[in-house]
């Protein structure tokens, strides 16, 4: 049975509803028809089909990667909806005025205003619900400054050039089988193009929202940065309350070139499974960005609090000399969640630069693992990494686990590396206790100062709202 | 304001306190002293309620029981302790620390929060008034602070929060002299009648600037001797050995 529970009598989560909706779907099951059905929707040109159909073919001898260490049961992969969406999105709409008010309303109830009176000041918002975008804002703003912020579907056929170029270059077709999966039966996502020397105005967000049941979202985001350009960019994600497991499995490419930089900020909070672990997302995410120019930088913020497993390594290949990779991340993991999250920083050029601060926190049965790897090639002079991993850990149940891979090709690089493990401290409870705060105003206070230099990282607009979410994904779990 | 009765404690079976009475009134300063172990800092730490005691008997604070009371509702009640080793916590700001503090405590107390610019206004006068240095309160909540500094800390506190009873475990200890005068200074400018303190303190030099009006000795878990200032002055020169 699939139910959604009462979101009256369960308020730890409060993105647990759904909207009742009228959707297509592609019939169940992965096979060339639903990739073709997915491919005809979207009204796709051929090199998209054949290209996704290439990669169908190359996820037939690969296998699921089993090294993580949170295990899962056997995904039925012929048991799922690839394609779902709003029947009332399927021609697309032309303006925000036309877009369904169900799901205005239900962006709305998430803390997502479309509409033009009640928008984000000085954020524009692509809106993905299910396997489609419904809505965009301040596209005009943007297209008057060259930056081009759509649907990835819409890129596809509105800017195919770009998207040959640059899908796939950074995630091959075939690296793995999540990422091969996704790109064979992608839906949608976002599409960014900075151009020369244009520093984009606003920040550029994408809302991704799973509604239907027994459906995988597999987006696609794809984020080009051009030569001296600037980006900063948000994700959020959240989802009904079921008490099956859904899938989500998306790719991330974002490509800086010369000079250029790229901050992508994610916040995740998909539905976490109930307090005995039963349902929730799998997150398996793989998320790339490639600094190939000379002195290009790309910075990962990630605030994972959401999903029943997060799997996910946001990863920086710096092939430009003299740029930068930077990797913040908070991963939160309360009841039965698990986590096994990190980055990969490949030192290509000289004179490259990397930075990993990890933050754990595990409380209740949770597990928690921080799985990284900082790689220096032998061309690589002069690179240094910093990695700093702390874990903190609440209760006696639950785990933190880092496993940190250093691999050094090149003797004049440097690479420092800091774990440090710790339990919520009694007397630091008692402290706080003792200057009139209770113990959930105490736990909040203690975990966002340990998470400080991560939530510093965030764009303003939305680090009061990550700082929320850090407390209340924590709540009752001491004492 | 005070009155302890009959107060029996024990940790993991291991009896501390042996009954003590005791009572302070409004306006009255008292001093607690007494060989190590003798349990002065766990009469703090119950007083304040701190979990991990067994404990029988009453405490009574302006005619309520504190039995079932919390740690937080206590302190929000007017109790505040000056820690023996104030605790640091990383990536906490000391203002920010400082501000969610008082504002939880007006709030209880019924009174209007305090918005950023008040604070800050607020704070600024009262490190002012202690002679600490404003610096510090930008920094990491204890971290990295000196002795000195975390126990003027926990005086600013104390000034800033008006608690109606403090209890300050041992702040003396380790302090040189500037920063011993710092703290008593700290006491004697917030002495009224309408508030109270318990000093717990090895030695007699904190008392030769905060006069109290009562001294007690605690040995054994229990109060052996009261006496007023003189006390301190007497067991300065013979130790406790002769009580």
């Amino acid at each position: 049975m699939k139910t959604q529970k009462d979101i009256d009598t369960n308020q730890e989560y409060k993105y647990g509803f759904t909207t009742d909706i009228e959707s297509i779907r592609a019939p169940k099951g992965l096979n060339e028809d639903t990739i073709k059905f997915i491919s005809n929707i979207k009204k796709e040109p051929k090199w998209m089909l054949e290209w996704r159909l290439k990669a169908f073919n190359r996820l037939k001898s690969l296998k699921e990667p089993n090294w993580q260490k949170p295990k899962y049961p056997k995904i039925n992969y012929q048991d799922l909806y690839y394609y779902s969406a709003p029947k009332s999105a399927s021609e697309k709409p032309k303006s925000l005025d036309e877009v369904d008010p169900k799901l205005i309303e239900t962006y709305k109830k998430l803390g997502i205003p479309l509409l033009e009176q009640k928008r984000l000041s000085g954020v524009a918002v692509d809106a993905v619900f299910d396997s489609v975008s419904v809505a965009t804002t301040f596209k005009e703003e943007l297209t008057k400054k060259g930056i081009i912020f759509c649907p990835i579907s819409e890129a596809i056929i509105k800017h195919p050039d770009l998207v040959k170029k640059y899908i796939g270059s950074v995630i091959p077709l075939s690296d793995h089988y999540f990422a091969t999966l996704n790109s064979a039966v992608f839906t949608d996502g976002s599409f960014v193009y900075i151009p020369p020397n244009v520093r984009c105005p606003m920040e550029l967000s994408t809302y991704f929202r799973i509604n239907a049941s027994e459906t995988g979202q597999f987006e696609r985001t794809l984020i080009i940065a051009d030569k001296g350009s600037y980006v900063s960019y948000l994700e959020g994600c959240t989802a009904p309350m079921r008490d099956e497991n859904q899938l989500h499995a998306a790719n991330v490419e974002l490509i800086a070139l010369d000079d250029a930089e790229i901050k992508y900020s994610t916040v995740q909070n998909w539905y976490p499974g109930d307090k005995n672990g039963v349902g929730g997302i799998y997150n398996f995410v793989t998320k790339r960005g490639a600094c190939r120019g000379k002195n290009s930088k790309i910075s990962w913020t990630q605030v994972e609090t959401g999903s029943a497993i997060t799997w996910k390594y946001p990863s920086c290949i710096l092939q430009g000399d003299n740029s930068v990779g930077e990797f913040y991340s908070i991963a939160i993991t309360n009841n039965h969640q698990k986590a096994d999250t990190g980055t990969k920083m490949i030192h290509l050029g000289k004179n490259t630069k990397s930075k990993i601060i990890s933050k754990g926190i595990s409380a209740g049965n949770a597990d928690n693992t921080y799985r990284g790897l900082v790689d220096i090639h032998n061309k690589a002079t002069n690179s240094r990494n910093y990695t700093q991993c702390d874990s903190l850990l609440m209760g006696n149940k639950c785990g933190a686990h880092t496993v940190p891979y250093i691999k050094n090709k090149n003797a004049s690089s440097t690479i420092e590396h800091e774990a440090t493990t710790t339990k919520i401290n009694e007397e630091q409870l008692f402290y706080c206790n003792q200057r009139g705060l209770n113990q959930e105003e105490a736990v909040s206070l203690i975990v966002n100062g340990f998470c400080k230099e991560v939530l510093q990282q965030l764009p303003m607009e939305f680090a009061v709202e990550a700082q929320k979410l850090v407390s209340i994904s924590l709540e009752g779990s001491v004492g | 304001m005070l009155n302890i009765k009959n107060l029996k404690t024990t940790v993991n079976d291991k009896s501390i306190l042996n009954g003590v009475n005791l009572e302070i009134k409004s306006g009255e300063v008292h001093a607690i002293m007494g060989p190590n172990g003798s349990g002065k800092s766990t009469l703090a730490n119950v007083l304040s309620g701190k979990n991990g005691y067994k404990n029988s008997g009453d405490i009574i604070f302006n005619g309520e029981n504190l039995n079932e009371v919390s740690i937080e509702e206590r302190a929000q009640k007017g109790i505040f302790l000056a820690f023996q080793y104030p605790l640091e916590i990383p990536g906490v700001n000391t203002n920010n620390f400082l501000k969610t503090s008082l504002n939880t405590i007006r709030k209880a107390r019924g009174q209007k929060e305090l918005d950023t610019l008040e604070f800050l206004k607020l704070v600024k006068n009262k490190a002012q008034e202690l002679d600490i240095d404003e610096k510090f309160l930008s920094r990491q909540l204890n971290v990295g602070f000196s002795g000195g500094e975390k126990k003027k800390n926990e005086i600013l506190q104390m000034k800033l929060l008006e608690p109606k009873l403090s209890v300050l475990d041992e702040t003396d200890s380790g302090l040189d002299i500037d920063a011993l005068k710092i703290v008593a200074n700290g006491v004697n400018s917030s002495r009224s009648k309408d508030n109270a303190f318990l000093i717990i303190t090895h030695y007699q030099r904190l008392l030769d600037y905060i006069k109290p009006n009562f001294v007690h000795v605690l040995s054994k878990g229990k109060i052996v001797k009261t006496g007023n200032s003189e006390l301190g002055e007497e067991l300065e020169k013979s130790g406790y050995a002769n009580i």
